[in-house]
């Protein structure tokens, strides 16, 4: 199985059927079922709301491969957006918001990649306890109540443009380049691929398995920090719920993009796509007017589904 | 409360070694029991007592049929949605029935298919436990909120409540479920062949296959159960608080999973008991109970909850010498 593994890595382009397939298939059927969805505004509209699930993707792309899991991510986004607001509205500056919310980011991660990798807590659970803990600290800061009154550089993030595109586009796609750059192009990612496929061969490379492990999760817990800023933005406030149950759209993106859960075999394209056809799946249902509860559901079928076909994969 | 997955010729010593883990949890319940006697005025009393009894009943029904599914190195993390689910296609059937015994066959019913769908899921497409029964989490949720539509349950038949808020000689009526699915879940994992099957299957996967365990068919059995208690834990939820509402069951899961931890069960299969998880629940109902009479912030339970889970697993794999 590890062998085959490693041959699918060189060639991931047998990946792109699947999840290029059922994004093309849903925008036909949404197009034909709805007249507003195949618009300039709408698709723009499905873009933008999915950079906050990019962000979440990319780095959650990377711990699956490792064999691992962030189900925390969801509540630490919460937690950090509240910091961003409580911080931009006590300083006024959107800056310190910012590096706060990214500190206590990279904090959540890196005592997740420390129970994962140094106690070794099995990471759905480590990351379960601490979802727990992200929860019951955003609504001990927010005291269950929203933070409002942002300054008007708060909503400037979401709503502003650079050079025509959105700033949360280009923030999203930024983040994209990024993470293609350390997965593909930088030995880091090589260790990354080993983590999941072949730990022993990282052994005798002399790698601190260890390390590696504590610097994804803190890479997760970054990311999640410079979300908290955009969810901040998106909504004008600080919501001690705001991000609730998002790390089931993340893990739903990666699955459906052709990442393993069991071979550590990734492909960061595949969560691309995955994020925009989560993104259009719940667009297309919001414009058929099915109520948010619908969406939730079909995004769990889409993962099932998703984890089906890679199980027959496997076996074949 | 022997281990019996492992060869008789260990079973001595294996024997002493659970039941040390089991005293050192009574010990904890004793101790925090003794310190919440000296900090409160209110902990001491027989309320407050029959009180923490009870949502520690609450608590073990959702956790027993989980200790089960841990006890073969899964999880179930679609337990708190089920209850949910349960909980309002059990309310909806006594309302429009006027029939509790229909409702509460309905409730166990809705429970034990959800989990045999994980059951499903975990056997027939190979998905692992964990993401498996994440993805039935979102689904049940999704068709909870749909089926409910934001609207709230009110006002169950008296009889029915009694299940929940009932007393019989002075103890509350899930006290006596509580006693009577303790005896059942023990003497089912420690006293019966299928029972000894689901330990050697998480002890070791392989080996209980290649000597002859039904793998496949135990697991479905044991993803079934766990979904048929979280199915009567939502009867007993309906009857306690007379009303159905979507998010019944949002705060139930990571302290099911805490309890389980908490009684030694091991996540990674083959090690723990049934009597523990009760421990394990008595104490985390002891530790939010004492929170709340010392009047400290609801909000601070999720994250005492988190805590708590992890420093269950890490306990448990400082103390226990692992045989695998």
């Amino acid at each position: 199985m590890r062998e085959q593994a490693m041959v699918l890595n060189t060639n991931p382009l047998q990946r792109i059927p699947g999840v290029a397939v059922m994004l093309v298939l849903l925008c036909v059927v949404f197009s034909l079922m709805t007249p507003g969805f195949l618009t300039v505004p709408n698709i723009s509209n499905v873009l933008v709301q999915s950079t906050i699930l990019l962000m979440l993707a990319l780095p959650m792309t990377l711990i699956i491969m490792t064999e691992g899991l962030d189900l925390s991510m969801g509540a630490v986004l919460t937690l950090t957006s509240l910091i961003v607001a409580i911080v931009a509205l006590a300083t006024g500056s959107l800056l310190l918001g910012l590096l706060a919310a990214m500190a206590v980011g990279i904090l959540f991660g890196t005592v997740n990649g420390w129970l994962v990798a140094v106690v070794g807590i099995p990471p759905f659970v480590a990351t379960l306890g601490t979802l727990g803990m992200a929860q019951g600290l955003s609504l001990i800061v927010s005291d269950g109540q929203s933070v409002v009154g942002m300054p008007a550089a708060v909503r400037g993030v979401y709503s502003g443009t650079l050079g025509g595109v959105p700033l949360p586009i280009v923030l999203a796609l930024g983040s994209y380049l990024v993470f293609h750059g350390l997965l593909y192009h930088t030995r880091f990612g090589t260790y990354i691929f080993a983590l999941g496929g072949n730990r022993e061969a990282l052994k005798f490379a002399g790698i601190s398995a260890r390390r590696l492990l504590i610097l994804v999760y803190a890479l997760g817990g970054a990311m999640v920090g410079l979300a908290g800023l955009l969810m901040t933005a998106r909504m004008n406030s600080g919501h001690p719920t705001a991000g609730l149950g998002l790390e089931f759209d993340a893990i739903a993106a990666v699955a459906v993009g052709g990442t393993s859960f069991e071979r550590g075999n990734g492909w960061l394209l595949g969560t691309l796509l995955g994020v925009v056809t989560v993104g259009v799946l719940r667009n297309g249902l919001n414009l058929l007017a099915l109520p948010s509860s619908i969406q939730v559901a079909s995004v769990g079928l889409l993962v099932i589904a998703a984890l089906f076909v890679d199980g027959l994969r496997s076996r074949s | 409360m022997t281990d019996i997955s492992k060869p008789i010729a260990s079973g001595r010593m294996l024997l002493s070694d659970e039941m040390i883990q089991v005293f050192y949890r009574l010990l904890a319940a004793f101790l925090i029991c003794a310190a919440l006697t000296i900090l409160t005025n209110s902990f001491f009393s027989l309320g407050n007592i029959l009180n923490v009894l009870r949502q520690a009943s609450l608590l073990f029904f959702i956790a027993s049929g989980l200790t089960l599914v841990v006890l073969t190195g899964g999880l179930d993390l679609s337990i708190g949605a089920n209850v949910a689910i349960s909980a309002c296609v059990a309310g909806t059937v006594i309302h429009q029935t006027g029939s509790p015994t229909l409702g509460v066959l309905t409730g166990i019913g809705v429970g034990g298919a959800v989990g045999m769908l994980n059951g499903v899921m975990v056997t027939a497409l190979r998905i692992p436990s964990f993401i498996a029964t994440y993805g039935m989490l979102w689904v049940l949720h999704g068709i909870t909120y749909w089926y409910m539509g934001g609207e709230t349950m009110h006002g169950f038949p008296a009889g029915f409540r009694q299940i929940g808020s009932g007393y019989f000689l002075g103890l509350p009526i899930p006290v006596y479920l509580l006693l009577v699915f303790l005896a059942i879940g023990t003497i089912f994992a420690q006293r019966t062949t299928w029972g000894q099957e689901i330990y050697a299957i998480g002890a070791n996967p392989v080996a209980a296959r290649l000597s002859g365990i039904p793998v496949a068919r135990r697991l479905l059995l044991v993803y079934t159960v766990s979904g048929a208690m979280a199915g009567l834990a939502s009867i007993i939820f309906l009857a306690r608080l007379n009303s159905a509402e979507a998010d019944i069951g949002e705060s139930l899961t990571l302290p099911a999973i805490a309890a389980v931890l908490i009684g030694g069960t091991s996540l990674f299969g083959g090690l723990g008991t049934v009597f523990g998880t009760f421990v394990g629940a008595l104490i985390l109902t002891l530790v939010l109970n004492g929170m709340n009479l010392l009047s400290v912030n609801a909000s601070w339970q999720p994250l005492v909850t988190g805590v708590i889970v992890i420093l269950a697993v890490w306990l448990d794999m400082k103390t226990r010498r692992r045989a695998a």
